[in-house]
């Protein structure tokens, strides 16, 4: 496995054991204000300075860590689950479910900016945490779908599970004993890229102001928070530490996603 | 039987072409039944989000029926009768829904609930300060990523290979609200080469392309650095060696004009995607394009019109971006076309 994807795995490891202990990784409170105290750089008091309320940055991007891995575990699961099952359902059984989803959810759904779709929906259903994960799962589930849809297409003509059938074997019992655990791969590699994939959308729509409202310590908040001119003159450390945990992630699960795949298909190895 | 095959790829051709546009169709069908069906989920009235709490019933109505919100807003609906009691209703053609459609074939998106503007007006107005946007980051990724790549694809595995390499992962990494806010400070605060926001002067497109373009650049650097390797493996690169070219005579006379077939692709693909992730390069440089439009008098002022007319034109114009390069590509590339 590539030295990238480990370092992948380290990354995310750490956020893990961040975002689960918090409250005894960052001492200071995130939310009381102090405005005597604002501005400050990073000293050994306030690791990663306090903001423009004096609050404390590391506190903040700590606990942002819980959002971002909230957010991008509960689309993932639920958009895996959800684009699974139909895309199971479809490629097993063909029928008007598959061409429901093979000629028109797929290539309408793909053919439509992911990013946008969600701010449209935000717009209109309000802003919140809830609506935004809603928004995430609802253009998220069609790409594992059709994953899945392809892999069982080709995974139910393999002998064995002619053999499964030969033996009697129900077609629900073919589909999820027989077929999915062997389809189950490159679904892997396409959750940890959506894992990417939903911490950036969340800090993106958040950013806008259209995700977590604004005392919560999303890092796209903090970024927002913390761009204006006089602030960012005053205290540029405010924007660069969530800034980094950001990117961190980010690159963290596409390292694991590509390692993944070059480790699971080897014909695809990178050039 | 040669005969044949001609027609038949012309047949093949033209089915493909009909495809296309059909499914494109669908797509734009899809869209605007969104945009329309969408502001029936509106918590609360979006009457009274504009009038405010304070707004007499006689205001509310008037707003409701200048704006055809008195309407049923589709085929059908399930009203409640004085019981309490849900019961299926038929309204016909005589719909918001229907309404929509009509006025948008003749061109009219609705009133801005707000300003009372028509709102094809307001977008017109917007439109081409993203398009002159997304193009700039075009030129600018164009710019990088033709001679990055080149340069790592035709030293590989060397230091500069490896370099090249880890600045276009960390390009791709880097989403637009935390270099565009990061280049801000550098080139307006610190060294006041650039205004931090506005589009008053020539050189203030200058931050927000690069901010936009960098994840591009990034892209496109990986598909040149690939696309020179993988045609540096070709015979006719071997025999142009053989026959004594340079080196840098094989690249750019040879590699440069097969290995760029792809990226051609991926730029017009990514046409699409500088146009929807243009919004939030818009919102750190207040650009006055369309994305800022949505966001800030659109969503921000709860114009629900004014955003049904936003995410309908900028969805379209990335799905035809998206359609238009894969059908010129097809066309360009014929082996594409037979598969």
């Amino acid at each position: 496995m590539n030295r990238l994807a480990i370092l992948g795995f380290i990354i995310v490891g750490v956020l893990l054991f961040v975002a689960l202990f918090a409250p005894w990784i960052a001492t200071q409170d995130l939310a009381t204000i102090n405005l005597p105290m604002r501005y400050l750089p990073p000293s050994t008091e306030h690791w990663f300075g306090t903001d423009a309320l004096g609050r404390d940055v590391f506190a903040r991007v700590v606990y942002g860590a819980r959002i971002s891995l909230r957010v991008g575990i509960v689309v993932v699961l639920v958009s895996a689950v959800v684009g699974t099952v139909l895309g199971a359902l479809a490629g097993y059984f063909g029928g008007w479910i598959d061409r429901l989803m093979s000629g028109y959810v797929f290539n309408v759904f793909l053919a439509f900016p992911g990013l946008l779709l969600a701010i449209a929906l935000v717009a209109f259903l309000g802003a919140g945490l809830n609506k935004l994960i809603l928004a995430l799962c609802i253009i998220g589930w069609v790409g594992y779908a059709r994953l899945i849809r392809g892999q069982v297409l080709k995974i139910r003509e393999y002998d064995f599970v002619q053999a499964a059938r030969a033996l009697g074997a129900g077609d629900l019992r073919i589909l999820f004993v027989h077929i999915l655990p062997n389809a189950i791969q490159p679904l892997i590699v396409q959750a940890s890229l959506g894992m990417a994939g939903a911490v950036l959308a969340e800090a993106s729509l958040s950013f806008l102001g259209l995700g977590v409202p604004p005392p919560a310590p999303s890092w796209g908040v903090m970024i927002e928070d913390a761009r204006g001119l006089d602030r960012l003159q005053a205290a540029p450390h405010v924007l660069i530490f969530p800034g980094i945990a950001i990117v961190l992630t980010v690159l963290a699960f596409n390292f694991i996603g590509d390692g993944l795949r070059e480790y699971l298909d080897p014909r695809q190895r990178k050039r | 039987m040669f005969e044949n095959s001609g027609l038949g790829s012309f047949k093949h051709h033209i089915f493909g072409f009909l495809r296309r546009v059909g499914l494109l169709l669908l797509v734009v069908w899809t869209v605007v039944s969104l945009v329309t069906l969408l502001i029936e989920l509106v918590p609360g009235d979006p009457a009274v989000a504009i009038l405010g709490d304070q707004a007499t019933p006689e205001q509310i109505a008037q707003f409701r029926a200048h704006h055809g919100l008195d309407r049923p807003p589709f085929f059908f609906s399930f009203p409640e009768d004085a019981g309490g009691a849900r019961h299926f209703a038929w309204h016909g053609a005589d719909n918001r829904y229907v309404d929509y459609w009509v006025a948008l074939l003749k061109g009219d998106m609705g009133r801005s609930f707000r300003t009372d503007q028509p709102v094809m007006d307001l977008i017109l107005l917007r439109y081409p300060a993203t398009i002159e946007l997304a193009l700039a980051s075009l030129l600018i990724a164009v710019a990088i990523s033709i001679p990055l790549g080149v340069v790592a694809g035709s030293n590989r595995g060397t230091w500069i290979d490896n370099f090249s390499s880890v600045v276009a992962l960390i390009g791709i990494s880097l989403p637009s609200f935390v270099i565009g806010p990061m280049l801000v400070y550098v080139f307006a605060v610190k060294l006041g080469w650039f205004a931090p926001t506005g589009s008053e002067e020539w050189q203030d497109i200058v931050l927000p392309a690069v901010t936009l373009g960098a994840a591009l650049s990034a892209i496109l650097t990986r598909m040149v650095r690939s696309s020179v390797i993988e045609e540096l493996g070709e015979d006719y690169v071997r025999t142009a060696r053989a026959k004594g070219l340079g080196e840098r005579k094989v690249i750019y006379k040879h590699v440069l004009k097969n290995g760029l077939i792809p990226v051609v692709t991926i730029l017009g693909l990514q046409l699409g995607v500088l146009l929807a992730g243009a919004i939030i390069t818009e919102k750190i440089f207040s650009w006055q394009g369309l994305g800022l439009l949505l966001i800030d008098d659109g969503i921000g002022k709860r114009d629900y019109r004014l955003v049904q007319g936003c995410v309908l034109v900028i969805s379209v114009t990335y799905i035809l971006a998206n359609s238009l390069t894969d059908m010129i590509y097809r066309w360009l590339d014929p082996r594409i076309r037979v598969s």
